[in-house]
């Protein structure tokens, strides 16, 4: 069976997780329910004639995506696949609102051309000419493991392929003010840090991640070893998944180093999660990331982006622990335990292969 | 890869029939579904003919039990994906079964409901209309009809969709992930697309010819179509008569342009290549192609030149069904698989209606009769903005 692993990755999250410097070292707090990405200065990879029309999941994407392939030392991948909740909103609110405006007369193109989801993905792909496999998946809060999926049985199918894969999102007004009607989100001005003091409320957030994965070995020593989705899973059926996700590793829940859970803010739809990391898991060290990614379809990818960061540097950030919390010493498997709404909960596995030929 | 992965169920609903039989029938009779607009208003009713599918949303709500707003897509998806397994006669819950859907609207026919209202006043609009817009949604309205947890997916690669979502779930059961996959597409008529495309000035005014000279662009259509998918074990442990193998697939971008396709179709050329190589079969074997053929001057050059570089001498027949459905986007690779493998089922070959003239770029006559003959393997290909393309094959 070939490893899968990470040999280059891209981020950008509404904390600075592009360029160098030490893993969330300077944190960005937020007082509203809208985490924005902190974004770089895309003119490195797009003239401004380009920048002009694109939207900024696009210019997200495929910086992200430019990040991680320069990160893995490829020009062109073998297979660029993503996964996004919401696809292209910012072209969809466009087209939508001049359709109202102009009662359908006289609409520029534009806008509708990159309304579609798999404008990411082909953007990234005309950029490089990639004629290779090419890939969007949207579902929910699986859209990103969808795609990680995808890549996992490229690679075991081929070990030699580079593929890209990654999950997108953006927040736009017209999302964000929809969203909020329903309820979603935090109504008060309590900073995001403090987001799970009191369980008190969900904080909109988007980003953008790109990986490189293969089945060659590079100086990277991380590998993916599993991902699972279940969708409108009871308790039990968690468990088991649980259980067969560590069994199928050869692992225990012991040997998991540093849990990453996906609480976003919402007492009811963490409660499982928390009670599984209490009950299963209380030797692990307990990490959180939506208070830093904010709660978005693929907040996983940010976790994913995150657990690789954390085996890579051999150190758990104080930034994703709960107060009076000490982290256990450098963490040999992560596993990521995301929800999503209640009804959307995954599972990725990540594990340091130093040792591993 | 091991053992064969079977189509053991077909379901589809389209402008030509509520039914896999009904579009048989209409196949059979030359009869096209293509009409002007009834089920929503637009300043293009009456002007932009369309492939409507017959009945209202207040009708298919009926048929299949569930609220009239959960948008036309789910609506369309859950009474093609219930056939699909009713045709399988397979009891999915005793599998894993996954159910992989592609659509490229989504629930967009109540978001743009919603957005008049909404712009006036953003506290305006009735949130029941947007609860759905996402792509992702329809396909767990699906599964939450068909009672399947084990798996979902959904992908938009755009027209080229169904195509990948039937490729991806026959990967799922050969890697021993999924026993079952429940594979297709489903895209509602929106005002959305309709005017998109409109705004591209690539639909025709009136009903559309496919790789004819006189061709002047696409109609839209509605509609869904799926297959169920099977294990060789499931197929044995069930007894169930296998309706075809899936031999071959192929996706590639084509890299060229945003929404056109490059002059030579290289990355349709690719991913006929692709599922070709997969099969391993000879050129001479495929006895049949369901092109993508769209009805633009574009596709069906750029399409018409890769399959004739492709194939050469051995040119098999050929036709688009788009005249028939109009173009149904996302869900058209589902649609279109389904008639594939009636192709190997009722061992006929489909008419490219309205064709008289073969284009000047490239010499291709499609199949202009309905057509009963020997088909043991079948090609079909969907291509989309973006440059995806996506080929699969068929095999008795």
């Amino acid at each position: 069976m070939s490893r899968i692993f990470v040999t280059g990755m891209g981020n950008i999250s509404p904390q600075k997780t592009w360029g160098d410097g030490t893993l969330l070292a300077e944190i960005t707090a937020y007082t509203t329910d809208r985490l924005s990405c902190v974004e770089p200065d895309y003119s490195q990879w797009f003239d401004p004639r380009q920048l002009r029309r694109m939207s900024r999941v696009l210019k997200m994407g495929v910086a992200s995506g430019s990040i991680a392939l320069k990160e893995a030392g490829i020009a062109v991948p073998d297979a660029i696949i993503t996964g996004t909740g919401y696809g292209c909103l910012e072209d969809t609110g466009i087209f939508l609102t001049k359709l109202v405006e102009n009662h359908e007369e006289a609409l520029n193109p534009t806008p509708f051309i990159q309304s579609t989801h798999n404008t990411i993905g082909s953007l990234i792909a005309l950029q490089l000419q990639c004629q290779g496999y090419n890939q969007t998946y949207t579902q929910d809060a699986f859209s990103f493991e969808s795609s990680l999926l995808d890549a996992i049985l490229m690679i075991k199918e081929e070990p030699a392929l580079n593929v890209l894969t990654g999950g997108v999102d953006e927040i736009t007004d017209y999302s964000h003010i929809i969203q909020r009607r329903f309820g979603k989100f935090t109504s008060d001005n309590t900073s995001n840090l403090d987001l799970f003091k009191n369980e008190n409320g969900i904080v909109n957030g988007e980003g953008s991640t790109y990986i490189v994965l293969s089945g060659a070995k590079k100086d990277y020593h991380v590998c993916v070893e599993s991902v699972a989705t279940l969708y409108k899973a009871d308790d039990a059926a968690l468990r088991k998944a649980i259980n067969e996700l560590l069994g199928n590793s050869g692992l225990t829940a012991k040997d998991i180093g540093c849990l990453l859970l996906g609480t976003s803010g919402n007492e009811r739809h963490d409660k499982v999660l928390l009670d599984h990391a209490d009950q299963l898991f209380p030797q692990s060290t307990v990490g959180r990331y939506k208070h830093l990614c904010g709660e978005h379809p693929v907040a996983s990818a940010f976790a994913f982006w995150l657990g690789v960061k954390i085996l890579q540097e051999q150190t758990i950030p104080g930034a994703i622990l709960m107060p009076g919390v000490q982290a256990a010493s450098a963490p040999e498997n992560i596993l990521i335990y995301n929800q999503y709404g209640g009804t959307h909960h995954s599972f990725i596995l990540l594990k340091s292969c130093r040792d591993s030929g | 890869m091991k053992g064969s992965v079977h189509v053991a169920g077909i379901g589809a609903i389209t402008a030509i029939g509520n039914s896999v039989d009904e579009c048989m029938r209409s196949f059979r009779q030359h009869t096209s579904g293509i009409g002007s607009i009834t089920l929503f208003d637009s300043i293009h009713r009456g002007v932009l003919p369309v492939g409507e599918v017959k009945a209202t949303n207040e009708t298919l709500a009926a048929n299949v039990g569930q609220p009239e707003y959960i948008s036309r897509t789910a609506l369309l998806g859950i009474q093609a994906a219930r056939e699909a397994v009713a045709s399988a006669g397979i009891d999915i819950a005793k599998w894993r079964t996954g159910l992989i859907s592609a659509t490229t609207v989504g629930g967009m026919d109540r978001t743009e409901n919603f957005f008049p209202d909404f712009l006036q006043d953003n506290k305006k609009g009735k949130l029941h209309d947007v609860v759905n817009h996402a792509c992702g949604r329809s396909t767990e309205l699906i599964a939450d009809d068909l009672g399947i947890h084990h798996f979902i997916s959904t992908i938009n690669t755009a027209c080229s969709s169904s195509v990948n979502a039937i490729a991806y779930g026959t990967r799922l059961i050969n890697h021993g992930m999924l026993d079952i996959v429940v594979a297709g597409g489903s895209d509602a008529l929106s005002k959305f697309t309709l005017n998109g495309f409109n705004s591209l000035m690539i639909l025709d005014r009136e009903p559309c010819r496919p790789f004819d000279a006189s061709r002047k662009g696409l109609n839209l259509g509605e509609g869904a179509g799926f297959v169920v998918i099977v294990s060789q074990r499931v197929l044995e442990q069930e007894k169930k008569k296998s309706l075809a193998v899936v031999a071959g697939y192929g996706n590639t971008n084509d890299a060229y342009h945003q929404t056109a396709s490059s002059p030579e179709g290289r990355g349709s050329y690719a991913a006929m290549q692709k599922a070709l190589a997969m099969s391993g079969l000879s050129l001479e074997a495929i006895d049949y192609i369901n092109l993508h053929g769209t009805g633009t001057l574009n596709n069906d050059a750029s399409e018409g030149t890769a399959v004739k570089r492709f194939f050469g001498e051995h040119l098999p027949k050929l036709s688009s069904t788009k005249a028939f459905t109009g173009h149904t986007l996302g869900a058209s690779g589902g649609i279109e698989a389904v008639f594939s493998v009636l192709a190997l089922t009722q061992q006929c070959v489909f008419p490219n209606l309205r064709f008289e003239t073969a284009m000047p770029e490239v010499d291709i006559v499609p199949q202009q009769k309905f057509e009963e003959t020997t088909v043991n393997h079948v090609m079909s290909n969907s291509f989309g903005f973006g440059g995806n393309c996506s080929s699969i094959i068929f095999s008795k």
